[in-house]
């Protein structure tokens, strides 16, 4: 028909569509140099970090920045490698608690029926605005009192509640009929066998989802190491470098661009793998 | 770290605590074994309320303990006068009113500068993520997707350390590349401290700011668009509809509306949690002239500087209710009516 030449999600290119290519490659453009420069920087040798004027690419990529991060860690008394096994086991233990307590409860807030369970979710969306920083104190004094501070467990416990992820699983289960529920029951299974055997395979987009929030939560986290723990040995990765990159003399700023680059890419790269997924949650995202 | 406290006291408690939920657990299994006939005897509804309660237990206590907690903390602490070593001394609402008659730094930059800084960034970033959404979702899924992906991607560097990347960007010496590019374009002649000028403090921020604000509300957009059903486009053409500005307003918006709350809420958080950048990237607070200071600087200013944990929570107390607020105005827009 002639009254409409676009349409949302269309199956071709047609020439109509130039002017979205043209608005969002731009968006795109601008979002992306920052990241190519910090990329860039990364791989300058220190002749051409000092070099006027300024490049935006690089002439002789070397991986001595990243070689100088790992030395200048082995000179301080805390090894790279401590902070790297910190955070990996961190994150590991992290995502994968989370994982499961967040699927857990957002089973028995979609599927079971008790009393309570709408109060717990609207409670649960308002949390969903949280604004952890802005509370140091208070947390500082929970912490504390649970007595996990210079532990492991101050940088899991703290993060394991995730109000979005809680949110974004169970309106994803909540499109699951009932009657693969009620299906499974008959055959005798309990509600924790529906949960592990029938829901979380159908629930794997949300779980990617979810998993990939808490993955930025956990390996992103600097604030747990600043104010939970003292002792240096116990600290993570991303709380290091972003000592190392408080100091940008030019000399230290191919190395922080290197550190940065440590934190940043496997963010990207979770993302990248898990992205179908991430959207198929997203369209039971809404708040009803 | 930041209160002298006896270490060992609370450490045993919380083990205690963690020790008798797990003997109760194993005692509660024990006790469902041998009892296997009267478990049979629960009705459907009293199984369901039971495992319900189960199910929710870990993560309800998490919640309570880190979430909800430190906000009743904080609200207790707002009305003494506390510094870490003394017990806190209750001093009813002098800390408001301290904070609204005499505080200067907080009415004259504070608010204004986190006013400004929400508003701009805050609608600015989720219009922007609206409009982007909108074009991306009438281009074919390859080209979307590659795209989509670019845009998201300066939104997981929230909270990377990625304060390096700006301050060798803006950096204020004639090598700093804005510099550089405004020199050899002639439209500056010395170069400028970006990062220390007050004047240019808050744009540079607001602009960094925006750059990261396609997230997670972003895609949420997105995939609600895609979601609108094509007929119903076409029954809106039939029925006299005549441009695209008709059709984002009449259908697409209230089409989505649940994502369009959801993206509001997503975008308030991150306005809000992106707070600390005027300090990252100036490296000092309070930042030159308080230019960048904003709310959560503010705290952090009562807390490091000052030692003024009561007045913290005081801070802190109204950046929950201004949050509380702006979420009441995001329901009222697109909430449904129940």
């Amino acid at each position: 028909m002639a009254y409409r030449n676009q349409k949302i999600n269309p199956d071709r290119f047609h020439p109509s569509q130039i002017k979205f290519y043209i608005i969002t490659g731009l968006m795109a453009l601008f979002m992306l140099l920052p990241i190519v420069f910090i990329i860039v920087h990364a791989f300058k040798p220190i002749s051409e970090l000092l070099e006027y004027p300024p490049k935006f690419y690089v002439i002789n990529p070397t991986l001595d920045n990243f070689k100088n991060l790992f030395n200048q860690t082995t000179q301080s008394s805390i090894p790279f490698s401590r902070y790297l096994f910190n955070s990996i086991s961190v994150t590991l233990v992290g995502v994968a608690a989370t994982m499961f307590i967040t699927s857990l409860t957002a089973f028995a807030l979609s599927k079971l029926r008790f009393k309570g369970k709408k109060l717990l979710f609207k409670v649960n969306e308002v949390a969903m605005m949280f604004v952890g920083s802005a509370l140091v104190i208070p947390r500082y004094l929970v912490i504390s009192s649970l007595g996990i501070t210079n532990t492991f467990f101050a940088h899991i416990i703290p993060l394991l509640a995730m109000p979005v992820g809680l949110f974004l699983v169970k309106q994803f289960i909540d499109q699951i009929p009932d009657e693969l529920i009620e299906a499974a029951r008959l055959d005798g299974a309990t509600d924790f066998q529906v949960f592990w055997r029938v829901i979380m395979p159908l629930i794997k987009p949300a779980l990617s989802t979810v998993a990939i929030l808490s993955f930025q939560g956990f390996w992103n986290n600097m604030e747990t190491s600043s104010i939970f723990v003292s002792d240096e040995g116990h600290r993570t990765l991303a709380f290091f470098l972003s000592t190392l990159t408080t100091n940008a003399s030019v000399s230290g700023q191919g190395m922080a661009a290197a550190a940065s680059l440590i934190i940043f890419l496997p963010n990207l790269v979770f993302f990248i793998i898990v992205q179908s997924k991430v959207m198929d949650t997203m369209a039971h995202s809404g708040i009803k | 770290m930041f209160l002298v406290k006896s270490k060992i006291t609370p450490f045993i408690i919380f083990w205690i605590v963690v020790a008798a939920i797990l003997i109760g657990v194993l005692i509660y299994h024990f006790i469902r074994k041998a009892k296997k006939v009267q478990k049979k005897l629960l009705t459907r509804d009293q199984l369901e309320t039971r495992n319900g309660w189960l199910f929710v237990t870990p993560y309800a206590i998490l919640f309570l303990t880190c979430i909800v907690a430190p906000i009743i903390i904080a609200i207790l602490l707002s009305f003494t006068s506390f510094n870490g070593v003394n017990k806190p001394d209750f001093v009813f609402i002098d800390n408001f009113i301290y904070l609204f008659t005499k505080d200067k730094t907080f009415t004259q930059y504070v608010l204004p500068n986190t006013l400004k800084f929400a508003l701009i960034v805050g609608v600015g970033g989720y219009v922007l993520s609206f409009f982007m959404a909108w074009c991306l979702a009438q281009m074919p899924k390859r080209s979307r997707t590659v795209i989509s992906i670019i845009l998201y991607t300066p939104s997981m560097t929230m909270g990377v350390a990625l304060g390096v990347l700006w301050i060798i960007i803006f950096s204020g010496s004639d090598t700093g590349y804005i510099n550089y590019i405004l020199i050899s374009l002639t439209i500056i002649n010395e170069p400028i401290e970006w990062l220390q000028n007050p004047n240019y403090l808050m744009t540079i921020m607001i602009i960094i700011s925006l750059w990261s604000s396609l997230g997670v509300g972003f895609l949420a957009m997105l995939s609600g668009i895609l979601n609108i059903p094509q007929d119903v486009y076409e029954a809106a053409y039939v029925d006299g509809m005549k441009n695209r500005f008709q059709e984002v307003f009449y259908i697409t918006i209230p089409m989505m509306k649940p994502q369009m709350l959801f993206g509001a809420v997503m975008a308030v958080v991150n306005t809000f949690a992106a707070g600390g950048i005027g300090v990252t990237l100036s490296g000092s607070n309070p930042t030159p002239q308080y230019a960048g200071q904003l709310i959560i600087n503010h705290v952090d200013d009562y807390i490091y500087n000052k030692y003024e944990f009561g007045m913290a929570c005081a801070v802190t107390v109204i950046l929950l209710l201004i949050i509380l607020i702006i979420s009441r105005v995001a329901y009222k827009l697109f909430g449904s009516k129940d």
